[in-house]
């Protein structure tokens, strides 16, 4: 699904990655995971076309990536919706954008607002939703047009614990459903643990190269209560902090 | 805009004795502070109640020949309305009406172009701030120079001045855009285009709408000046040439009035435009 073929990139001081490749199959769902500032929510922009590598090349389902595709669905940590719509305006925004027909359109909004538990608010602005509610419209909006590829930068970060276990759940239970691949970034090893079958464990930059843990046991709702989470939550937070103190 | 609530006066001033019973209210502040609206246009109808007194008080002391009393005005008013008063008032409503939505029609692309390219930005910023601060009355006689004592040396006035006004509200407020609002739009698949209308557009509305009311009280000043010669349509040559020409005085407030419609009308037209597509500025921003 994602080939990324010997990228180099960085802002100005120094590159983040260096020809550094990566490859992501179809319906797998990943985890990046790093040290601050290594160039995790880098490596999704560029998945995401929003930046372009200085060299190599993103390619995704087979073409060369130039701008961004209408199948990729992203989803940020601060929502990205628009303050001036109301939620259900912001979850039809995609297909608008699509001139999808109004009766589809709605219906297909519909059905995304009961699934996400947002009937009651669909008139309301996202000024007037609570962070859990915002996010699940957000997660409406990019799910509302039917993406393969699912890319989230932290997007649970800044919501409480139990609306984060909440929207972790919820994003399980969408795999389970879907046949999406999924890429997540996140700071929290308990989340990266949880949601990815794959987790990509990046350095501290000029990254080359990662590590990669196989988790093939995430993506059901019983595995954060099973013991062997929390061994892969020790596995993985030794994995970060030896990628840490490795460039320090 | 909501008015503020009308306290409860009545409540605040009561003796403890009468605690326990129920205060009888006069209607007007228990209607006004369960509906808002009402007490808005409560306060707005005494301040006009406030105005009318003073205006009839100051017509007493400087005489009808100076200063008519308000309802002589009011009766000249509807009487001239369909004498040419009418007629007057829309010449000058069209002038300052094309005027303004000429403004908005150029500069608010060319702000959001400004915008959105640094390069253009950084070429045509030193000269509008150059150009911004020119009192822009100044450049009537070169107008009149090249597009005449016609209607075009007016509106091209007019425009002038919300044009600088629109020109650098939407250009700030275009700037101002998280770049992570763009970023998900765009993420949707949004083409530039796309982007303009759905995101840029929307977020410069409330400040377009903001400096145009503003700037509609410069509008009609400018308006009444440049209407005041070389013309004989519009409300500053029915108030300056035929009335005041002729020390027609009840019929010179009745300009007034007029003028001063006008700009209320606009003024209302633009808050209505306000409420309806910018309500969620006042439900806060994200």
């Amino acid at each position: 699904m994602i080939e990324v073929d010997r990228i180099t990139f960085g802002y100005g001081d120094g590159p983040l990655f260096h020809d550094f490749d990566w490859s992501v199959g179809a319906g797998e769902s990943w985890t990046v995971i790093g040290p601050s500032g290594c160039g995790k929510t880098t490596i999704l922009y560029l998945l995401a076309a929003l930046r372009k590598p200085q060299r190599g090349s993103v390619r995704i389902a087979g073409q060369e990536l130039r701008r961004p595709r209408r199948q990729t669905g992203l989803i940020l940590q601060d929502y990205g919706l628009l303050p001036w719509a109301s939620a259900r305006e912001n979850v039809a925004l995609g297909l608008r954008l699509r001139h999808e027909p109004a009766a589809r359109r709605e219906a297909t909004v519909t059905r995304w607002l009961e699934r996400l538990g947002l009937g009651e608010v669909a008139g309301h602005y996202p000024q007037q939703l609570s962070g859990g509610q915002r996010q699940r419209v957000a997660i409406a909006r990019t799910l509302a047009v039917d993406p393969d590829l699912l890319l989230m930068d932290e997007p649970f970060s800044s919501l409480d614990a139990l609306t984060r276990e909440e929207l972790q759940d919820l994003v399980v239970d969408l795999g389970i459903e879907g046949s999406m691949t999924v890429v997540l970034v996140t700071h929290s090893i308990e989340e990266a643990v949880y949601l990815g079958r794959r987790i990509l464990v990046l350095p501290s930059p000029p990254i080359e190269r990662a590590h990669i843990v196989a988790n093939p046991e995430a993506g059901s709702r019983s595995f954060r209560g099973q013991p062997l989470f929390h061994e892969r939550c020790s596995q993985v937070r030794a994995l970060v902090e030896e990628m840490r103190d490795a460039r320090a | 805009m909501r008015g503020p609530r009308l306290p409860g006066r009545v409540d605040a001033v009561r003796p403890a004795s009468q605690d326990a019973g129920p205060v009888p209210r006069t209607i007007a502040p228990a209607l006004a502070t369960s509906h808002p609206a009402f007490a808005s246009w409560l306060n707005r109808l005494a301040a006009l109640a406030v105005f009318l007194a003073a205006w009839e008080v100051l017509a007493i002391v400087a005489g009808q020949a100076t200063l008519p009393d308000p309802l002589t005005v009011l009766v000249t008013f509807v009487r001239a309305l369909p004498r040419g008063l009418g007629w007057h008032t829309m010449v000058s409503g069209y002038r300052v009406v094309l005027a303004t939505v000429l403004s908005v029609v150029v500069a608010a692309p060319l702000g959001l172009a400004l915008g959105q390219s640094p390069r253009w930005d950084r070429l045509v910023a030193p000269l509008v701030y150059l150009s911004y601060p020119i009192p822009k009355i100044v450049l009537l006689p070169i107008l009149l120079i090249f597009l005449g004592l016609g209607d075009a040396s007016k509106i091209s006035m007019i425009f002038l001045i919300l044009f600088f006004q629109v020109l650098m509200v939407v250009r700030d407020a275009s700037q101002s855009v998280r770049p992570e609002l763009v970023h998900s739009v765009r993420s949707l698949g949004a083409r530039r285009r796309q982007l303009l209308r759905y995101v840029y557009f929307p977020a410069c509305l409330p400040a377009i709408l903001t400096s145009l009311r503003v700037s509609v009280g410069t509008a009609i000043a400018v308006l009444f000046f440049v209407e005041s010669f070389g013309t004989t349509a519009g409300l500053g040559y029915y108030i300056i040439v035929e009335s005041w020409g002729r020390l027609a005085y009840a019929q010179m407030y009745a300009g007034v009035v007029a003028m001063s419609l006008l700009g209320v009308g606009l003024y209302i037209v633009l808050d209505v435009l306000q409420k309806r597509f910018c309500g969620w500025v006042d439900v806060g921003r994200l």
